[in-house]
This record gives structure tokens, C-alpha cells and sequence, in this order.
């Protein structure tokens, strides 16, 4: 899709981090997980997600990877952004997790 | 069971009961939106359980995208019917249908949450996939 443009912009950005606390009430579930991954691919960048600081990392743009992390309500989800939209994406996924994925 | 024609991959889902199809067409609307041509089909000509040929072409025809079709399927006879019905379709035709090697409720939301992103189909059987990998 848009992958060349997306590894460029990997290899001459620093990447963007940020974290918020899942308040919705099932989680990072089916759902919500469909939800975050939706608008994940709607940028160009590179977006992960990790419960923890340093990781592991998952691809927030693939729905089975996203539900296997499996993140409780309460979990702080942190996000790690590279690419030229890469500031849009992570404010996106920030108002995601913070509105409670519209379910809270 | 359609929706308004968009670019993105189209998903069919074939069970051998229409409840258990009509469901997981459900899920995938609530879930993922209306993004996506999605139809579904299940029962054999009588309304038994079981799976029909023409069900599953018809399913095609009305899901179809330019992008192609992914089609879910649950037990033996879905399969075999849908690849059935995949030989079936015009030759321009069938090399732009793929039957997912999936759970049919899992893959077909997985399927349709890909696809509403605009991915190929190679990268929708992918993803729906990826819940057996």
C-alpha cells in the first residue's frame, strides 16, 4: 500500500512514543481491537503497541495480533509511532484508548 | 446482506446454517461498519443444514469488488462447494476469490477489518489466516 514511503520515513525519523490507560470495560477486545487497528490503517507510519515501556511490540494494523495481546481493562497501552504522519496517528490512537473506543 | 459498492475486498461467508452465516454477517457489520460488500449464505435448496453451490455463487455475485472476494467457509461440504463454486465463475473472474483456511465468525471479522482498510486480498486471506498460524 503505501510500505516503501513508510520504511523511508522509518529510517530517518525517531520514533514517537506515547501511553494511555484502557478505561472501556471488556479492554483491548474484539471490538475495540477492530476498532484501533481500523484507524491504525488509515497512516502511512508505523504503529506498535505494547503494554509494557520496552515492549514486546505488536503491529497495531493487524486485528489478530492487536486481540492476542489481550489487554485488561486498567492495562497502560503504550504506543510506539515512525513515519511522516506518525504525530497525526499516535493523537488518534491516544483519543482512541482515552474515549474508551466510543464504549467506555 | 449487500451493502453499497466500494473498492474494497468483498467477503462472503458460507456455513452449513444460514442462522450460524447470517450471524457472523452480523458481527461483521456491527463490528467493522459497512466498509466492505459482505454477503452470506448457508443451508442446503431444501432449508436444511448444508451448503448449495448456487447459494454460494450468488453470495459471490452480490459481494463482489473489483478487488476480489474472500469467502469464509465452516465444515467440509462449505469448502468443497465454495471451490465449486470459485471454478464455476467466469475465468476473468475466478482468479479473484479465495477460500480462507479460517474460522469462519473469527475470519470473516478479521477478513472484513483488513479489508475495510483497503488491503489486497492476498492480504486479507492473510490476516484471516493468521488466527490458525
Amino acid at each position: 500500500m503505501h510500505d516503501a514511503n513508510a520504511s523511508r520515513a522509518t529510517e530517518t525519523m525517531a520514533p514517537l512514543t506515547a501511553s494511555a490507560i484502557l478505561v472501556n470495560e471488556v479492554g483491548l477486545h474484539a471490538r475495540p481491537s477492530v476498532k484501533l487497528t481500523q484507524s491504525a490503517k488509515r497512516f502511512a507510519a508505523a504503529i506498535e503497541l505494547a503494554l509494557a515501556p520496552d515492549g514486546p511490540w505488536t503491529d497495531a494494523k493487524s486485528p489478530v495480533k492487536v486481540m492476542r495481546v489481550k489487554a485488561p481493562k486498567g492495562a497502560t497501552l503504550h504506543f510506539r509511532v515512525t513515519g511522516a504522519d506518525g504525530e497525526a496517528a499516535l493523537a488518534a490512537m491516544l483519543a482512541l484508548v482515552n474515549d474508551g473506543f466510543g464504549e467506555a | 446482506m449487500s451493502s453499497p459498492n466500494s473498492g474494497n475486498v468483498g467477503i462472503v461467508i458460507v456455513s452449513h446454517s444460514s442462522k450460524i452465516a447470517e450471524g457472523a454477517a452480523d458481527m461483521v457489520r456491527q463490528m467493522v461498519g459497512h466498509a466492505v460488500p459482505l454477503a452470506w449464505t448457508g443451508g442446503d435448496v431444501d432449508g436444511g443444514l448444508g451448503t448449495n453451490v448456487a447459494g454460494i455463487l450468488e453470495a459471490i455475485e452480490t459481494a463482489w469488488s473489483p478487488a476480489g472476494v474472500a469467502i469464509l467457509v465452516d465444515l467440509g461440504g462449505a469448502e468443497t462447494n465454495s471451490e465449486m463454486a470459485v471454478e464455476m465463475l467466469p475465468e476473468d473472474r475466478r482468479a479473484r476469490v479465495v477460500v480462507c483456511n479460517a474460522p469462519v465468525v473469527e475470519g470473516a471479522v478479521i477478513a472484513a477489518t483488513e479489508a475495510s482498510g483497503g488491503s489486497s486480498l492476498a492480504a486479507v486471506k492473510r490476516s484471516a489466516e493468521e488466527f490458525y498460524a
